[in-house]
């Protein structure tokens, strides 16, 4: 998978009631129409900003710690974000986002900056930050969470393989 | 030369529900003993397992489905999807548990669902509470809990253990919830991400099931998978009567492995207080006390417990809610509810000035029950204060324990509780 895109830069530790507040998140199952509401409390005009052309949520370290609702990662693809660049992820938000199909990206972010055009391939294994002509190398995701994005998540998973085949 | 070494909790329960010798770093694949979703994440999982096109669960006895963020009803919105809740409920069997049950993090323990030695996942990432009764409980998103739901199985990495060890005694007006708060001032909200945290010692020794079920509860705040503690016989009394399923407790070999091991000397600890927006942003009580408070919260899946109604009512018998301050109370489950008033707690408290909600998650939230206005500070037993969680993202929530919130609804201001246990 590639992608081109602009970085959207936040700080450390963002929580997912930051991402998608519980006063919005339980009203409805409705990712499209919530998806407005991504990221408000930390910036208002996110989902203004990425929705028309695509972006990547680039972050410090330990981005999606908290909840474990399922509806921060949904609604950030609903707003059209490509993927999550970070230096480290939470772990209930890193099983979330592959299992809904949105790609988590571990590295160091702190040559990134915001407004920067990024262009990623996911196989590849490096983000460019064609702003600033530069390579920033990430690890391969481990091979089940592999298997399940490139199967495009666990629903997906699952009618293919009737259950569980890693 | 083969060295073979003991195991942690973590992976003597991962290896009883793998068939495997499971070690940290481990990819497994276990039998899960039962699972839960709340009313903000049941939907999804609900929907998860349409779009996987399975119409049952493994074992309807081993699943529940909870209302308890937003319960009673608030909205049309929220209206529906307990609908579906009721209807998933009659279709596939598993266990519902409708409004006014309470938090589903008393309810599972409470009603047996779980046992010393269980392996549960839970879409609500306070499902770590259990830890406290040695069942490796974590919380999942949806879509893997439906996964659970669908095939009693999950994909798990065996995680390393933080061992996490109290020493010394409680001082009076000190209680578990400003021994957790301390741990994650000291090792921020990443300290034990990916890890399972063990905790030791005479400390938890000599707390309450109640009071440990606090500790436990808050493990996710510093990022970790579980909160693990040894089942002995306050653990093993305090399940009789709870249901049909036998334990099987698991403690951790005498030379099991840690990844990290911390000893914190709890007769030096006093009442803390975690600061917006962060959890791990704590301070002794010194440095906040005299800050002024419009809204104090009793309850929650951390302190709405019966112990935590008693140490309110102590402080609060005969005494009065400062007028400038909405005092909010959510007993954890109907039990407590019950428990509570026959006690007395209720009518104390409630003549205290206190605002009784239905058991349940209360203000936490900020679906219902008491949204804060701008600018206001609110101190809590709760076990998050980011920025708008209570629904307005112009306040400032405080978290502490119930003693130090009883202390201060009285005085309008974060107040030492510690003058009432001298």
């Amino acid at each position: 998978m590639e992608f081109q895109a602009k970085a959207f830069k936040y700080g450390d530790d963002i929580n997912t009631d930051y991402i998608i507040s519980g006063k919005h998140k339980f009203k409805s199952a409705d990712m499209e129409a919530m998806a407005v509401h991504a990221m408000e409390d930390l910036d208002s005009e996110y989902y203004n900003k990425v929705k028309p052309n695509g972006g990547f949520l680039v972050a410090g370290k330990n981005f999606g710690m908290g909840s474990s609702r399922e509806q921060a990662p949904l609604v950030l693809i609903h707003s059209n974000t490509k993927a999550i660049i970070a230096k480290s992820f939470a772990r209930i938000f890193f099983r979330n986002a592959i299992n809904t199909g949105l790609p988590v990206i571990e590295c160091d972010t702190d040559l990134i900056d915001d407004g920067d055009e990024l262009f990623v391939d996911l196989e590849s294994g490096v983000v460019r930050d064609l702003t600033k002509d530069i390579e920033i190398p990430f690890p391969p995701l481990p091979p089940v969470m592999a298997q399940l994005l490139a199967d495009g998540g666990l629903v997906e998973h699952f009618k293919k393989h009737g259950g569980f085949s890693i | 030369m083969i060295t073979i070494t003991g195991k942690t909790i973590a992976e003597k329960i991962f290896s009883a529900h793998s068939g495997t010798d499971a070690r940290a770093g481990d990819i497994v694949i276990a039998d899960v003993d039962f699972v839960m979703g709340q009313d903000g994440t049941s939907p999804l999982a609900i929907r998860a397992l349409e779009n996987m096109g399975v119409d049952s669960v493994f074992d309807p006895s081993k699943v529940a489905v909870v209302m308890d963020h937003s319960s009673p009803s608030p909205i049309e919105g929220v209206s529906a999807l307990h609908t579906m809740m009721r209807e998933f409920g009659k279709k596939t069997g598993v266990t519902v548990y409708d409004i006014g049950e309470g938090v589903c993090h008393q309810i599972i323990p409470e009603r047996g669902h779980v046992v010393p030695g269980d392996l549960m996942v839970g879409c609500d990432s306070h499902t770590c509470t259990y830890g406290a009764v040695n069942v490796f409980s974590t919380g999942v998103g949806s879509t893997d809990g439906a996964a659970a739901m669908a095939a009693g199985k999950l994909w798990f990495k065996v995680p390393d253990t933080m061992k996490v060890t109290y020493t010394g005694a409680l001082n009076p007006g000190v209680f578990s919830k400003d021994l957790i708060l301390y741990l994650a001032g000291k090792i921020g909200v990443d300290g034990a991400t990916y890890m399972a945290l063990e905790f030791h010692g005479p400390v938890i020794d000599a707390l309450s099931v109640e009071a440990r079920m606090t500790i436990s509860n808050m493990a996710i705040e510093v990022g970790a998978k579980s909160g693990l503690m040894v089942a002995d016989e306050k653990t093993i009394e305090w399940f009789k009567g709870r249901g049909e399923k036998t334990p099987d407790p698991q403690s951790p070999d005498a030379d099991a492995v840690y990844a990290d091991s911390i000893e914190i000397d709890a007769s030096q600890i006093g009442p803390q207080i975690a600061k917006p927006h962060a959890v791990d942003n704590v301070s002794p009580i010194e440095e906040v006390e005299g800050t002024p408070i419009a809204q104090g919260v009793l309850g929650t899946c951390t302190n709405g417990r019966l112990e935590d109604f008693a140490i309110a009512a102590q402080i609060l018998e005969g005494r009065k809610v400062h007028p400038d301050v909405r005092f909010i109370v959510a007993p954890s489950s109907r039990q407590v509810y019950l428990d509570a008033i026959e006690a007395g707690y209720i009518q104390t408290l409630t003549r205290a000035g206190a605002a009784v909600v239905t058991p349940g998650c209360g203000p936490c939230v900020g679906t219902h029950n008491g949204v804060p206005s701008d600018g206001e500070n609110v101190i809590s037993t709760a076990n998050r204060n980011f920025k708008g969680r209570m629904g307005n993202s112009n306040a400032f929530i405080y978290l502490g324990s119930p003693a130090t919130v009883a202390a201060s609804v009285i005085e309008a201001k974060i107040t030492d509780p510690r003058k009432y246990f001298e």
